[in-house]
């Protein structure tokens, strides 16, 4: 069964919902080894995307996803403002003029991201960042493909190789961002980017479940 | 959370709309996206100096708009980096023609966002190179971190690099003075408290009554060494010996090449000081310190450096580059030539920073 557009909102619904409610956990995680404010920073920038939801109405998924890139761009700040924003829009690219689409199409939307973030960061898997929960998370889900599963099963195994990436960021030694200057007192603390990248996965799960239900 | 202020998220918003009024003959505000322009931009002819990074640390970057320093300056939510958008319309509203330099200090979130900027201004036609300020010696190694930190030397670019544009540098040239500067100036920051980001309403770090942290970040970014409180003169001495027996700092940036149209990496050198260098002292308050301590590191960085053989050709002593109400202090040596002095000494009139104008 396709991914239709209408899925594609009700996600960056429910995830604005999740952020929300995450907003002191994220932020309690980045006063550990960051700045403290990623969860108040996610929030701000997924509040601007349900603002801009009136003009989703009748849009393809591509478009709706660069513009909500958009919105954290130019919202959110800090490093997850260009990471989370490329990652939309990277995405968006990749699934540009599409109403309905399959798996495959969003595992290649997903890739695109995560090389989008790669790329603007300069960083790489191990190194204490979101990317640790969205590298194996995209490698399930490509695995789960290869083996004919549907999007909630492939999803299934996203979210929890997510979840296994987010905590193995927890004796890791960061190695960009702020959290980099703490050195070995890094170890121990789970990265809040893992964190809310594991919360996005988790948020596609429940979406892609309700459709099946 | 003790502050002087009305509701946290509006901090920012109300901090612009009071500069706004209270030096009109110097500066702008933009809101939406939000950043403060010289009231006399664009001018002409002139390569347009921007900077920017999370707001936080008044005066810099706002106060030091105006003649002789910046056209504008991208205020980001307190600690958090500016977004592209509004260091693009900065861009668009005081390029005078002659292109754009960017300096960003060495954070991720800025490096990220000032690079989405360049590349958005670019394919609007504009002109832009950025450099990246990192002069922060508490942090040794630039390979398994985000390098050294951005921080005083960033002052000390903005008034050098705006005054060369000012006598007409063009662009190129204006990015390798500031590159200069960058790679001739160390820093090194302590803090005896920590400081309250107003939207988080609890201390970013704790420090117990009796001690303090050696090489603390403008953001409380962990230091060297959290240890028992020492006299001014013995916490002035391990400030001053960090930066001075600082040996060779090598790091690669991200910078854009013009001619091949894309980012390249850089290898950049910083040369240890030695006997003989000319230097400016700059003596710098996080925030809460109080004026009077300040002369008292002065007085024994001006020792120090004696001994060891630096002359202090000009200084810079006051709270320039803060950290909300954190006290401690921190110390910048830049070592200056000819070129650099006189362009120090070149008249400026910002709300932070003024003489000869």
């Amino acid at each position: 069964m396709p991914i239709t557009t209408e899925k594609v909102k009700e996600f960056l619904q429910r995830a604005a919902e999740v952020l929300k409610e995450n907003k002191e956990y994220l932020t309690e995680l980045d006063s550990a080894i960051g700045d403290a404010d990623h969860g108040i920073n996610m929030d701000r920038g997924f509040q601007a995307i349900m603002a801009k939801f009136p003009t989703f109405e009748g849009k393809d998924a591509g478009t709706i996803l660069k513009s909500a890139g958009m919105a954290l761009v130019s919202t959110v700040g800090g490093a997850g403002g260009p990471l989370y924003g490329t990652a939309f829009m990277q995405a968006g690219i990749a699934l540009q003029g599409k109403y309905e689409f399959t798996l495959e199409d969003l595992v290649k939307a997903l890739e695109a991201a995560l090389k989008g973030i790669m790329n603007i960061g300069k960083s790489k898997p191990g190194e204490k960042t979101m990317i640790d929960a969205i590298s194996p998370a995209i490698e399930a889900m490509r695995k789960a493909l290869a083996n004919g599963s549907d999007p909630v099963r492939a999803l299934e195994e996203a979210t929890q190789a997510a979840e296994e990436g987010m905590k193995a960021t927890i004796p890791m030694i960061a190695q960009k961002g702020r959290a980099s200057y703490l050195g070995e007192r890094s170890i121990g603390h789970q990265d809040p980017g893992a964190t809310s990248s594991y919360l996005l996965f988790r948020t596609m799960l429940e979406v892609a479940k309700e459709q099946q239900g | 959370m003790k502050k002087l202020i009305n509701k946290p998220e509006d901090v920012v918003k109300e901090e612009l709309e009071g500069l706004a009024l209270a030096y009109p003959e110097l500066i702008k505000v933009h809101f939406d996206p939000n950043f403060i322009y010289r009231a006399d931009a664009p001018v002409q002819g002139k390569v347009a100096v921007i900077s920017g990074g999370g707001s936080g640390h008044e005066p810099m970057h706002g106060g030091f708009v105006g003649m002789g320093m910046l056209d504008a300056a991208c205020p980001g939510q307190v600690f958090t980096s500016p977004t592209p958008d509004q260091m693009l319309e900065a861009a668009k509203t005081v390029h005078g023609g002659a292109g754009v330099l960017y300096i960003v200090k060495n954070y991720s979130g800025d490096i990220m966002n000032f690079e989405m900027a360049a590349d958005m201004a670019r394919a609007e036609g504009i002109r832009v190179l950025s450099v990246i300020i990192d002069d922060d010696v508490a942090v040794k190694d630039s390979l398994y971190t985000q390098g050294r930190r951005g921080v005083g030397t960033t002052v000390l670019a903005e008034k050098i690099v705006g005054a060369a544009a000012e006598k007409g540098y063009d662009l190129k040239r204006l990015a390798a003075l500031c590159t200069k500067v960058n790679l001739n100036g160390r820093s090194m920051g302590m803090a005896l408290t920590p400081c309250t980001v107003p939207m988080a309403g609890k201390p970013t770090f704790q420090l117990a009554e009796d001690e303090m942290e050696i090489g603390i970040g403008i953001h409380g970014e962990p230091g060297r060494e959290r240890m028992k409180l020492k006299t001014a003169d013995e916490i002035t001495e391990m400030l001053a010996l960090s930066i001075i027996e600082d040996p060779a700092y090598h790091r690669t940036h991200r910078v854009f090449d013009e001619d091949k149209g894309e980012w390249v990496d850089v290898e950049l050198e910083s040369t240890p000081f030695k006997p003989g260098d000319a230097v400016l002292a700059f003596v710098n308050s996080m925030g809460g310190t109080p004026l009077i301590e300040l002369p008292i590191v002065y007085r024994k960085l001006h020792e120090i450096c004696n001994k060891k053989g630096l002359k202090i050709v000009r200084n810079l002593i006051g709270p320039y580059i803060t950290s909300l109400e954190m006290q401690g202090c921190s110390i910048t040596l830049l070592r200056m030539d000819e070129e650099m002095i006189e362009l120090w000494d070149a008249p400026v009139r910002t709300p932070g920073l003024r003489w000869k104008a």
